[in-house]
């Protein structure tokens, strides 16, 4: 067996595996799985992520595992799609399994034990997802990624609410993942033969491939957070330590990206146009809804939660636009909208990953999660907040940072409705393009009020402390974290600044999925200029940008300086003449989502109480709740409970009533099995 | 392909839209005190403004952090780049490949998150109203602005916004329904965006009332000189944009000398119009309450919305 990125890919898998099982062994003493197995998995995530790069350049590579069922071996298969996902992976892991070395100094041995084998199987299992080339290896993969997450999110189990959060995950994984076993189990066609190549070769008639699709998005979709299945996502993600959340939404949720293309694009093979405009009014809702709800949050992490809904819907903007030009007749464009789909589920896993980051060092160091305990963050803790400017910049989608280019290249999508045939889908197109702007300036006001009031103003007195600060350290995050938030940051500034060469990839990702590429122009263009279509139509160049930019910034502060001066004084601020200012005057959280629940009012359901005018003690309290819980998930659990209940009804207890259910099935079968 | 009266123009026009800003300023100021029967004062009062700004100490509160005192400079820089991206004089312009109409709503969103970022920064209660007001327009203003450039860049098929004015200002007269409606939508979004009455009052200080003053409350000295410098940038920026749409007629191409002099006219012209519309507007009507400015803004966003769809409907 000679060297290929595939067997480089499974090594580095059964080396993340190994790596689990060694930090569990030395129990008692963590030391191993604290400076050890966290930045060696580091390394092999690095590893994997230059496998993953090189497998796109490469022909796709396959092999057949010794491992499985006698009759049912493991098949792998690394093609550019796969690679693209496991330098993704990879790349994104390496920052987070860096950061968790400095994160988890203080936790006791015992669990950090447990954490370390349940992280690094949940990153293998990640790994095989991607690389599997069977439906029953997948569906492994799969169950065994869902398992070891919920064991991560439930590490503080003792506490109700992380246990039912972990339940709620659990149960909307599992919907999902009988929605993925029926899809495999239509594709398949009667063959009995579940590898992936023989799901590509099967014949479908257009209903059934229709079937097999919604089966497809709505299962995948599940695990993505798409609406209306997300109740679980701002739940679980919070609720685990905070490497883990940045793991679960920065790169779990893209797991579901994959299989989402995956299925549709490579197995299922001809997308039709009724698909993408389901993927996109899907998508348009679940963009509107996240970031609206995560405007209304105040616990920072559930605020980045929904936020990850928010992108997930923005990932689907860019494949429902790719799977209506698809399905026209219309590839070239087609493959821009998936390039641009595919490139914001890599900047997302990039910027969302350095947000967890971010949320888990003002949790490990100050123990606040509450953005309304915060403030005045960025004066104690300066580099936490320089490299989590960057990730809200990069997440408001603002130039030249990577969250721009592939909402850029969204719009570009959209731009290209023209050329479609169909009337009413041709002005729908750019509906979608306005929904993504409404919601990318939405994004920049909800950012605006993180980063505004966790690091800057004035400190706030703490109210709800989640847990108390560690003592020898209140101080900014330790050297282990900055290198796993600087490693984030830096790809977010790499991947806004040189998009062309992530283009030149992910053009053979779309080439080796659709047959099509860009058009020669755009490849041609140069690493300077990023071009879509062609240089007359559309073009950027995040570099000269920057460069010009800082050029003005600089030439400004020059000419000030020489022509006049730079004298300060400091005094108390001025803020009209009122004297007695106080943090607590400062705007809160919720204070400043209130103009926003002003204007969609009628989209939340709130409670709100209102102190009278003459309470001596006025409390004001507000809760928004998620209107889906009230129409779609507790009736469904209500009739659960009836059904079962009903069903309930059956066990009476009595053996000799138990013995008669036996006896008619006797009978039962004796009349109709002859 | 030669670069160099390309780049000439280039840096010409950056300088120009930056030195002749305050000017654009100093006519509405004194086009709204005729409208309101007072004596004007001068034209050049905004560069007096800002040399007696840039002369003074400036005084910051004690725990300001840096992104509060880079800020004025971002904003300033935001704003030249805007003005460098806009076709002002000339069209193909070196810089304007780099950065096309999307990345040009960006740069005014990018101005205004650190903005509003700075209004935060000293945690003082007017900071943070400003900030979330602030947001609350610029959510509506952002989107429709981006329409409204759809609108131009679908009928010309280019996001350049020089490939955009090359094709408008080439096209027969007639009269575009969906540029109509992108021509209101604009010009609501201009108001709004720009601090101007019925959204918000440039020459307020009320504190239920205000929205870029409470901003920039705590500014003074060289580092208000700045911000106040680059809102005129901005008001000059937009109106160029809106001239680069609806009225391409008269701009020069870049590298012809001869053609400078007419297009600086045509320029002025366009200007001295558009500013006494501005004064006018600004004379007839009254403020609004600050929760009709999402009405009126989202009213403005569906204008954008229908003007493209229209433009799909009827082919122009």
């Amino acid at each position: 067996m000679s060297f290929s990125p595939l067997v480089g890919a499974l090594a580095a898998t059964a080396a993340w595996l190994v790596i689990g099982v060694l930090a569990l062994i030395p129990a008692g003493n963590a030391s191993f799985a604290r400076k050890v197995a966290f930045p060696l998995g580091a390394l092999v995530g690095l590893a994997l992520a230059v496998f993953g790069l090189l497998a796109v350049w490469e022909p796709t590579a396959s092999l057949t595992l010794v491992l499985g069922l006698p009759d049912l071996p493991f098949h792998v298969r690394l093609d550019p799609l796969a690679g693209f996902f496991l330098f993704l992976l990879g790349a994104v892991s390496a920052g987070i399994s860096v950061y968790a070395a400095g994160y988890f100094q203080d936790e006791a041995p015992e669990r950090l034990t447990l954490i370390g084998l349940q992280y690094f199987v949940f990153l293998a299992a990640m790994a095989l997802v991607t690389l599997a080339d069977d439906a029953y290896l997948f569906m492994v993969a799969w169950e065994t990624m869902a398992l070891a997450s919920y064991f991560l999110v439930t590490t503080d189990h003792h506490q109700p609410a992380i246990r039912s959060a972990g339940f709620l995950y659990l149960l909307i994984a599992h919907l999902g993942a009988i929605a993925i076993l029926l899809c495999f189990g239509i594709l398949h066609g009667g063959q009995g033969d579940y590898s992936f190549a023989a799901l590509r070769d099967a014949e479908l008639t257009p209903f059934w491939a229709s079937v097999a699709f919604l089966l497809a998005f709505f299962g995948f979709g599940a695990k993505a957070g798409m609406l209306p299945l997300h109740a679980w996502l701002p739940e679980a993600h919070p609720a685990a330590p905070s490497p883990v959340s940045a793991l679960l939404s920065g790169v779990m949720l893209k797991t579901a990206i994959y299989g989402m293309v995956r299925v549709i694009y490579d197995l299922i093979g001809s997308v039709r146009w009724e698909w993408g405009v389901v993927v996109l009014v899907i998508g348009a809702a679940t963009t509107l809804f996240g970031v609206l709800y995560a405007l209304m949050q105040h616990d920072l992490k559930r605020l980045l939660a929904y936020h990850s809904v928010e992108n997930i819907g923005i990932i689907l903007l860019g494949l429902g636009m790719s799977m209506v030009f698809i399905g026209f007749g219309h590839p070239a464009a087609g493959v821009l909208g998936l390039i641009a789909a595919l490139y914001h589920t890599l900047n997302h896993a990039v910027f969302k990953g350095l947000l967890f980051l971010g949320a888990g060092s003002i949790l490990h160091r100050r123990g606040l999660r509450d953005l309304n305990d915060m403030g005045g963050l960025i004066r104690s803790m300066p580099r936490t907040a320089f490299y989590f400017l960057i990730g809200a910049l990069a997440i408001s989608a603002l130039p030249p940072l990577n969250g721009f280019v592939s909402e850029w290249l969204t719009f570009q999508t959209a731009l290209q409705a023209p050329i479609l045939g169909h009337g009413v889908v041709r002005s729908l197109l750019p509906l979608f393009a306005a929904t993504l702007a409404l919601a990318g300036a939405l994004t920049a006001m909800c950012f605006v009020k993180v980063f505004g009031i966790a690091f800057l103003g004035q400190p706030r007195e703490p109210r709800h402390p989640v847990r108390a600060p560690p003592p020898h350290n209140g101080g900014d995050g330790g050297p282990m974290e900055r290198l796993g938030m600087a490693w984030l940051a830096a790809g977010c500034f790499v991947l806004g600044l040189f998009p062309t060469s992530m283009l030149l990839v992910l053009n053979r990702v779309g080439a080796s999925l659709t047959g099509w590429g860009l058009s020669d122009d755009a490849l041609a263009s140069g690493w300077l200029w990023l071009v879509p279509t062609t240089p007359a139509e559309a073009s950027y160049s995040p570099v000269i940008f920057l460069l010009v930019i800082v050029g003005v910034v600089l030439l400004t502060i020059l000419l000030v300086r020489r022509f006049y001066h730079g004298r300060v004084r400091y005094s108390h601020p001025w803020d009209c003449g009122f004297p007695e200012q106080t943090p607590r005057m400062q705007d809160t959280a919720d204070a400043f989502g209130q103009s926003i629940r002003h204007v969609f009012g009628p989209l939340y359901l709130m409670k709100r109480s209102l102190p009278g005018p003459d309470d001596p003690a006025p409390k004001f309290t507000l809760k928004v709740e998620d209107r889906h819980w009230y129409w779609l998930y507790l009736p469904v659990a209500r009739l659960v409970e009836f059904v079962s209940s009903r069903i309930a009804l059956l066990q009476r207890g009595r053996i000799s009533i138990y013995l008669l259910y036996s006896f008619i099935t006797l009978i039962a079968l004796l009349v109709f099995v002859r | 392909m030669n670069y160099a009266p390309g780049i000439a123009f280039q840096i010409l026009q950056s300088v120009f839209v930056v030195l002749a800003a305050p000017l654009l300023a100093g006519w509405v100021n004194q086009c709204r005190a005729w409208l309101q029967n007072r004596t004007a004062p001068s034209i050049l009062l905004p560069y007096y403004t800002l040399a007696k700004l840039f002369h003074k100490d400036a005084v910051i509160a004690e725990h300001a952090s840096p992104v509060f005192r880079l800020t004025p400079y971002i904003l300033f820089g935001c704003m030249w780049l805007a003005g460098g991206i806009v076709p002002v004089l000339a069209t193909d312009l070196p810089f304007a490949p780099a950065a096309d109409i999307i990345a040009l709503v960006a740069v005014f969103a990018l101005a205004r998150v650190f903005a509003s970022l700075a209004a935060m920064d000293i945690g003082t209660s007017f900071g943070g109203l400003g900030a979330r007001r602030e947001m609350l327009i610029g959510f509506l203003a952002e989107p429709a602005m981006l329409m409204t450039l759809f609108t131009a860049a679908f009928i010309s098929g280019s996001t350049q916004l020089t490939t955009i004015v090359e094709t408008l200002s080439r096209r027969e007269l007639a009269i575009y329904p969906s540029l109509a409606f992108a021509a209101v939508a604009f010009l609501m979004v201009l108001l709004a965006e720009n601090a101007r009455i019925p959204v918000d009052n440039p020459t307020t200080h009320l504190e239920l009332t205000m929205v870029h003053e409470a901003l920039i409350l705590e500014y003074s000295a060289r580092h208000l000189a700045l911000v106040e410098w680059a809102a005129a940038i901005k008001l000059f920026a937009y109106m160029t944009i809106g001239f680069a749409m609806f009225v391409p007629w008269g701009i020069a191409h870049a590298g012809d000398w001869a053609g400078l002099p007419f297009a600086v006219a045509a320029l002025a012209m366009k200007l001295a119009l558009a500013g006494a519309g501005l004064a006018l507007i600004e004379t007839v009507s009254a403020k609004f309450r600050l929760f009709l400015a999402p009405e009126f803004l989202s009213t403005a966003f569906l204008l954008a919305v229908l003007g493209m769809l229209t433009h799909f409907l009827v082919r122009g």
